[in-house]
C-alpha cells in the first residue's frame, strides 16, 4: 500500500510520523483541557445557583 | 453588524460553537485529501526523489507558524488599543498552536535537510530566524503563565508579541534579505511566478495542487484550534471570576 520511497523511506516516514504525533498531541491536549474547563465551569455555576 | 460585537465573550462563544463543526470538518477533509493525494499519488521529484513528499507537511506548517504569530500580533494590537479581553485570550490561545507548527517546520526541515544538504542543521538566515521565532513562542507562553494578573500578563505578552513580529517577518523574508545560506528562496507562492515576470524555477503543478489542499487544511485546522482554545480560555477566565465572587460572598 505504501508507495516505493526508495532509499529515502526512513526520512519521509519519520517526517510524517513526527508531524502526526505533534499534531495529535496538540489536538488531544486542547480537547482534553477544553472538556475539563467546561465541566468545571458547569459544576461551579450549578453550585452557585444552589447556594443562591 | 459590527466585528466588535464578537468582543463580547458570550457572543463569541455562541458564534464560534456554531461555526466550529464546519471548520473542523473542512479542515480534516482537506488534510486527509491533501496528504493522501500527495503521499500516494504524486511522483518522485527528479532531484529530491521521494523526499519531496515532505513538502506537504513542511511548507504548510512553516507558513502557518509565521501567520499564527501575525494573527497574535493583530489580536495583541486590538488588546493594547481597544482593551477587548477576547482578543488577548485569542492571542494566548493561538501561541501553543503556532509553537507546535513552528516545531513541526523545524523538525521536518531538519529531517528533509539531512539527505538533501548533508546536515540536519545549518546557521542559515531562514533556519536561524525560525529557531528564534520558536523561542519567542516559548517565551510568550511562559510569560502568560508567569504573571498572575491577567491584564498585566496581556499587556506584557502583547509587547513581547510586537518585538517577536520582527523575527516572524525575518523568517519569511530572510532568504531575500541575505542572499546566502542553504535554504532555497520562495518557490511555491510568488507573485512574479503568477504574473509571468519571474521565470525562475517554481513548484510543478503536480505537487502544487495537493500542497495547496494541505495548506488550506492547515489554515483551517489553525482556525478551528484557535476558536476552540479561545473558548476554553474564556471559560477559564469566568471560573476565576466566579471563584473570586464566591470568596467575597462567603
Amino acid at each position: 500500500m505504501i508507495p516505493d520511497l526508495g532509499k529515502y523511506s526512513d526520512t519521509v516516514l519519520s517526517a510524517y510520523g513526527a508531524t502526526i504525533v505533534l499534531l495529535l498531541a496538540l489536538v488531544l491536549l486542547s480537547l482534553w483541557r477544553g472538556r475539563r474547563v467546561r465541566a468545571e465551569m458547569q459544576k461551579l455555576e450549578e453550585r452557585m445557583r444552589r447556594n443562591g | 453588524m459590527s466585528l466588535w460585537e464578537y468582543a463580547n465573550p458570550k457572543k463569541f462563544l455562541t458564534t464560534s460553537e456554531r461555526v466550529m463543526p464546519y471548520v473542523w470538518a473542512v479542515s480534516l477533509t482537506c488534510l486527509l485529501v491533501g496528504v493522501v493525494w500527495g503521499f500516494f499519488f504524486t511522483p518522485d521529484d527528479y532531484k529530491q526523489g521521494s523526499t519531496v513528499k515532505i513538502i506537504y507537511l513542511h511548507v504548510p506548517a512553516a507558513l502557518m507558524a509565521i501567520n499564527a504569530w501575525l494573527m497574535m500580533l493583530v489580536a495583541s494590537l486590538i488588546w493594547l488599543i481597544r482593551r477587548h479581553h477576547v482578543s488577548a485570550l485569542a492571542a494566548r490561545a493561538a501561541a501553543p498552536v503556532g509553537g507546535v507548527l513552528t516545531l513541526i517546520a523545524l523538525v521536518t526541515g531538519a529531517i528533509w535537510g539531512q539527505p538533501m544538504w548533508g546536515t540536519w542543521w545549518e546557521w542559515d538566515p531562514r533556519l536561524t530566524s525560525f529557531l528564534i521565532l520558536f523561542l519567542f513562542y516559548l517565551g510568550y507562553i511562559a510569560l502568560w503563565e508567569a504573571i498572575e494578573d491577567p491584564d498585566t500578563a496581556a499587556d506584557l505578552t502583547s509587547m513581547l508579541c510586537l518585538v517577536g513580529s520582527v523575527f516572524a517577518l525575518l523568517s519569511r523574508y530572510a532568504v531575500n534579505f541575505w542572499n546566502q545560506g542553504l535554504h532555497q528562496g520562495a518557490s511555491v507562492m510568488r507573485v512574479g511566478a503568477i504574473t509571468g515576470s519571474d521565470t525562475s524555477e517554481k513548484v510543478s503543478n503536480v505537487f502544487f495542487y495537493p500542497l495547496l489542499t494541505c495548506i488550506v487544511g492547515f489554515v483551517l485546522l489553525f482556525v478551528a484550534l484557535v476558536l476552540y482554545r479561545t473558548g476554553t480560555e474564556i471559560r477559564a477566565r469566568r471560573i476565576k471570576a466566579l471563584l473570586a465572587r464566591e470568596r467575597i460572598a462567603s
